[in-house]
């Protein structure tokens, strides 16, 4: 059964049509790479599955049921975004961690805050509170960062960062995991950490969506990969299909490019 | 005529000095804000006319809006009463106070980067939280030295006053002058307001070293 079903997304800025009608379905425990050369609406797509822009068509359904439909009334579109942005999390290019509050307060914040809003939250507050802690530790423990907990983001080198920022995705359990460029904006020799990190995510199942630059790694982690030009699929299929044979003229110069 | 008479007559304009300086601070500062939001919010009219009100306000003399606040009213509607004199200085400082720190915030809240907005939003956290968890502080920490200097400049600023003959610390001070030929208490006065503007200064000195843990 499909976790997450796209369909038909179009998204225009101004004049221009970014994303021209994208559809594809994602397995759970599957990992989807995107690939696609710059300014092929590679982030804008992970843009839309997350809420932050809203696709001018299309559907959007996670577990079969409907997150988002451009043809609905706005009313209902709006409603509980924010709830339903939980159904994805999103680790960005450029960390985005708050500044403010040391690593462990990054994983738990939001937690926290959505346990606010519980009916029980008063009652068991502290076995809550606990348990958010507890579990945030364990995470900053796989990301190998628990010596570093108390650290501030400033503190830290800009791998480490990334990595905190994929501990505070997990915190809320999303059904999908979206990275935009991971590693991009790391030295290549800081890269490898936040690419080992997302390969053991990746052994473990969890059902994730790359955009990436760094092809590699793609063919290593992913299931299957997209290839986006001009805001179309151009191509997709299996990591070695797309590697390794590589059907039309466009993605084998998009390699050729990349690769050399 | 004693140092320490001349002092308890300072004291008593030094007193007036720091009612104005308090009240338009604890006004402007909130006024302020909403000033800001307006002009960064999303009707277009309630944004023009924040703009225009800032506009204004920061391209005329603050001693003109004094005396506008005072006499405006009164020729206005013809007739000829005017604002306590005292509530008349308050009125325009605070005005006037509003707009600059409203400019203050802007800056500050414009200066936060689109990805911690984004960041708060795909973690599931309500506008309402984004602000007062996220982006809040980050905001605080960027508009204490402009915030400090504006309320500095606002302790001198309520020399003004006088100009409606408001019994504040400078104007007390040139009493002297007329009624006693002494021209020292007027100096005298300046160290009343270094040791205020001292005060303030290590004030805004220790929350910049509170906010000295991160770096935003
Ligand atoms: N907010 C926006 N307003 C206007 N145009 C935009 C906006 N966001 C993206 N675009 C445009 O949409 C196109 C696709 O952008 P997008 O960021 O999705 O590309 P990308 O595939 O992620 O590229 P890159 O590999 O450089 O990150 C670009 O031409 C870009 O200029
Ligand atoms: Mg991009």
């Amino acid at each position: 059964m499909a976790i997450l079903r796209v369909e038909n997304i179009r998204k225009c800025f101004g004049k221009i049509e970014v994303l021209r009608g994208i559809g594809f379905s994602l397995g759970r425990g599957e990992v989807l790479s995107i690939i696609g050369s710059s300014g092929s609406g590679k982030t804008t797509l992970l843009r839309c599955l997350n809420f932050l822009e809203t696709p001018d068509a299309g559907r959007i359904l996670v577990n079969d049921r409907l997150l988002f439909d451009a043809a609905g009334l706005v009313e209902e579109r709006d409603a509980d975004v924010h709830r339903k942005r939980l159904h994805f999390g999103l680790v960005f290019q450029n960390f985005n961690l708050f500044p403010q509050y040391t690593a462990l307060r990054n994983v738990t914040l939001a937690k926290e805050l959505l346990a606010h809003g519980q009916a029980d939250f008063r009652k068991d507050k502290t076995r809550i509170l606990r348990e958010i802690r507890e579990e945030a530790v364990s995470l900053l423990d796989q990301v190998g960062l628990s010596d570093k907990a108390d650290a501030y983001p400033h503190q830290l080198s800009g791998g480490q960062q990334q990595r905190v920022a994929i501990a505070r995705a997990l915190a809320l359990h999303p059904d999908i995991l979206c990275f935009d460029e991971p590693t991009s904006a790391l030295d290549p020799e800081i890269s490898g950490e936040v690419l080992l990190v997302i390969k053991g995510l990746a052994s473990r199942h969890f059902t994730m969506v790359i955009v990436t630059h760094e092809m590699g790694f793609a063919r290593e982690v992913s299931d299957r990969v997209l290839f986006l030009d001009d805001g179309l699929i151009a191509e997709e299929g299996g990591a070695e299909e797309i590697f390794g044979d590589p059907k039309s003229e466009r993605l084998r110069s998009f390699l050729h490019s990349v690769i050399t | 005529m004693s140092f320490a008479y001349v002092t308890s007559k300072l004291l008593e304009g030094f007193g007036l000095t720091c009612l104005i300086f308090a009240i338009t601070l604890v006004f402007a500062l909130p006024l302020g804000l909403l000033v800001a939001f307006c002009s960064m919010g999303k009707h277009r009219a309630v944004r023009y006319a924040s703009k225009a009100f800032v506009w204004i306000i920061r391209s005329t003399p603050l001693m003109l809006q004094v005396i506008i606040v005072f006499y405006g009213p009164g020729l206005i509607w013809g007739t000829g009463s005017y604002l306590p004199r005292l509530t008349a200085v308050i009125v325009a400082f605070i005005i006037n106070y509003a707009a600059y720190f409203s400019e203050i915030y802007r800056g500050g809240i414009e200066s936060i980067s689109k990805g911690q907005y984004e960041a708060g939003q795909v973690l599931g956290m309500t506008k309402r939280q984004i602000f007062f968890r996220i982006t809040l502080l980050q905001v605080v920490k960027r508009i204490i030295p402009p915030m400090s200097n504006e309320i500095i400049t606002l302790v001198k600023d309520t020399s003004l006053a006088r100009i409606i003959a408001v019994k504040e610390l400078i104007m007390m001070a040139q009493e002297f002058i007329s009624a006693n030929a002494l021209i020292w208490p007027l100096f005298y006065s300046g160290v009343f307001y270094m040791v205020f503007c001292g005060g303030l200064t290590l004030f805004f000195g220790a929350i910049e070293k509170k906010l000295d843990y991160f770096s935003a």
